[in-house]
């Protein structure tokens, strides 16, 4: 192949040179190493790693911690303080795997636990009206999202660094900076608070809200997996183009999925009052991005199209085992921090590597 | 020939289009008769891109009549199009590479159960697409694809190729329009496409293939639509012309020989 310039017959050159290049082809798809198979098995069933990770944190911490970590009543502990970060993380997966990104999940959870409670304990509104218009607050603040998203087309990050700022100045402007006391709640809107109220299964204590988050995970699996919306939420954030070469309405997606994430993210609200107990605007002050990092931790990409509610909830999970773990063996708290950084560059780094499968 | 006797499945009269001062579309025509394969060449600028674009409903032309089976239609998206029957494989391919085979298939025109749980909880019926499928792509010679489920960005070029062509083949029920199709593949994967069209012909489809591939062109075409400053200028049989003289029209070198016959149908 090299003497180009020896031959001068140029047909005849083409034709020898063609069949090496086709065994070539061929010859490289018959050799697989084994990383390489790895490679395909780990881009077949992504979940893989973070359930792993999660058998493998919970196994390190039993030997460093003993049973006291394994302890029924300490794993559920782990799950109460998951469900929040858990269920926002839904909200973020739907967002992700469009290609986008939310940076205001945790402002919308906020204010549709402000209204929700202030409606009721304030201006006397029945739990009955101020809890849906707690739901639709949220929704409205996912459509307005949607809304920019879509309409004037800026860039998930930038629209939604911007309603973050403004959500939250809203959540200060309408609590007046003021937390509505346990007590104060419990009295006039106590359905608020049941999303906390815990069943005893032995040792263990599961609460309700623990129960919402799984069920909304559940929900929201069905519609991804089992129905056309899902699969064009995914098209979309895989291929916008391809997605909508076949037809799919991928604004009208983007924007049904927006407002549905503000939906879920104040149901994140209604646990959020359910855990504290009390209604309050300071709360949930590193939901926005402990969501991202579940989702990412649990194996969904960045870039879109690829990801699951299984993986976010293991990722939710393996944040609340690191976590609690840690503290157990009797760790300063910002070695908590130093590891989930570490789990998180680690994971975008393994799906990276995961995505090159497409040559 | 026998075309003769044959009405076209679609048509265009006089198609203008233009952009801004650049006229596109220069009063064009084009006929496609059934169950052929229709070549169209032309020089880069010669505005055969934009042609099949307005055939496509991608472009709405500024005047002039498209014509399906002799009636005429107005599309305004490519949904129109599909909608009447008209499929195009895009040359960059349309497909989403982290969703399976099936779920490409069937992207965009999902079905859904029977029943209550069909109409109620929108559910899925996964069995059925994935069957479905596998027929589609079994009936074009593509059943080396073994995996249904398998993620489309682990096929070959030459594979993803086969499978937006048997999507076009299997929802396309008057007219296939493949664009540049081998443009991206190797000699062995084009060749497979070439024979993936000669398939969905002897399946009564016809197809209208751009390319400026002409060994392929003149392989597989039955007529050849020369395009050159926004008109056709000739369609000749590749029987008749060489390859350079077909190019020698296409660029100017060449008068074009008078169009007779073609346009009385």
């Amino acid at each position: 192949m090299t003497s180009t310039n020896a031959t001068h017959g140029g047909g005849a050159d083409y034709e020898r040179v063609l069949p090496g290049r086709d065994d070539a082809v061929v010859f490289e798809e018959e050799k697989q190493s084994p990383l390489r198979r790895i490679q395909q098995f780990l881009h077949a069933y992504p979940t893989t790693i973070p359930f792993i990770v999660l058998l493998a944190g919970i196994v390190v911490f039993y030997l460093l911690v003993g049973s006291r970590f394994i302890a029924p009543f300490n794993l559920s502990l782990v799950l109460q303080q998951v469900t929040i970060i858990g269920t926002l993380g839904i909200a973020q997966t739907l967002i992700i795997l469009t290609a986008g990104i939310d940076l205001s999940v945790g402002a919308i959870m906020l204010l549709s636990s402000i209204v929700m409670g202030r409606l009721a304990v304030k201006s006397g509104v029945p739990v009955e009206l101020s809890f849906p218009l707690g739901l639709m607050a949220g929704m409205a603040c996912g459509y307005v999202n949607g809304l920019l998203v879509t309409r004037l087309k800026l860039p998930p990050f930038i629209v939604t660094l911007g309603t973050w700022s403004i959500f939250g100045a809203l959540v200060l402007f309408y609590s007046r900076s003021e937390t509505l006391r346990q007590q104060d709640v419990e009295a006039v809107a106590a359905f608020l608070q049941w999303t906390g109220t815990a069943i005893p299964i032995g040792a263990a204590r599961l609460t309700y809200g623990s129960i919402l988050m799984i069920l909304v995970a559940g929900l929201i699996w069905y519609v991804l997996n089992r129905t056309a919306f899902g699969r064009h939420i995914y098209a979309t954030g895989d291929d916008p183009d391809a997605a909508r070469l076949a037809g799919i309405n991928t604004k009208r997606t983007l924007l049904a999925v927006y407002t549905i994430a503000g939906l879920i993210c104040a149901i994140g609200g209604w646990v959020l009052i359910g855990r504290i107990g009390a209604v309050s605007p300071l709360s949930g002050q590193t939901a926005n991005l402990d969501s991202i990092t579940a989702v990412v931790i649990g194996g969904t990409s960045l870039f879109g199209g690829r990801g699951s509610i299984v993986g976010t909830l293991i990722g939710a999970l393996i944040v609340g085992v690191f976590r609690n773990g840690l503290a157990l063996a009797g760790l300063d708290a910002l070695w908590q921090e130093f590891t989930v950084g570490v789990l998180i560059i680690v994971a975008v780094a393994i799906d990276q590597w995961i995505r090159r499968i497409a040559v | 020939m026998s075309a003769e006797a044959e009405r076209p499945i679609l048509q265009a009269r006089n198609i203008v289009k233009r952009f801004g001062r650049v006229t596109a579309l220069d009063h064009a025509d084009f006929d496609l008769l059934p169950n052929e394969i229709l070549g169209v060449i032309g020089d880069n600028g010669a505005g055969k891109s934009t042609l099949i674009k307005v055939l496509a409903g991608a472009i709405i032309p500024d005047s002039g009549q498209v014509l399906l089976d002799g009636k005429p239609v107005h599309f305004r998206t490519p949904l129109d199009a599909r909608a009447a029957g008209i499929e195009t494989v895009y040359q960059d391919l349309a497909l989403a590479p982290a969703l399976t085979i099936a779920d490409n298939l069937f992207l965009g025109r999902e079905v859904r159960k029977g029943g209550p749980l069909g109409q109620w909880l929108r559910l899925l019926d996964r069995s059925a697409m994935q069957k479905q499928a596998r027929e589609h792509l079994s009936a074009l010679g593509l059943a080396t694809i073994q995996n249904i489920k398998q993620q489309v960005e682990t096929l070959s070029g030459g594979q993803r190729q086969g499978v937006a062509v048997a999507r076009a083949a299997a929802f396309g029920s008057r007219v296939i329009i493949m664009d540049e199709p081998t443009a991206a593949l190797g000699v062995k994967e084009s060749r497979r496409v070439l024979e993936l069209m000669l398939e969905i012909k002897r399946r009564g489809l016809p197809i209208i293939l751009i390319s400026h591939n002409m060994p392929h062109v003149f392989e597989v075409a039955d007529r050849i639509h020369i395009h050159r400053l926004g008109r056709r200028i000739a369609v000749v049989n590749p029987r008749d012309y060489s390859m350079s003289d077909a190019v020698a029209i296409m660029t100017g070198a060449m008068e074009p020989p008078p169009m007779t016959e073609q346009q009385a149908a």
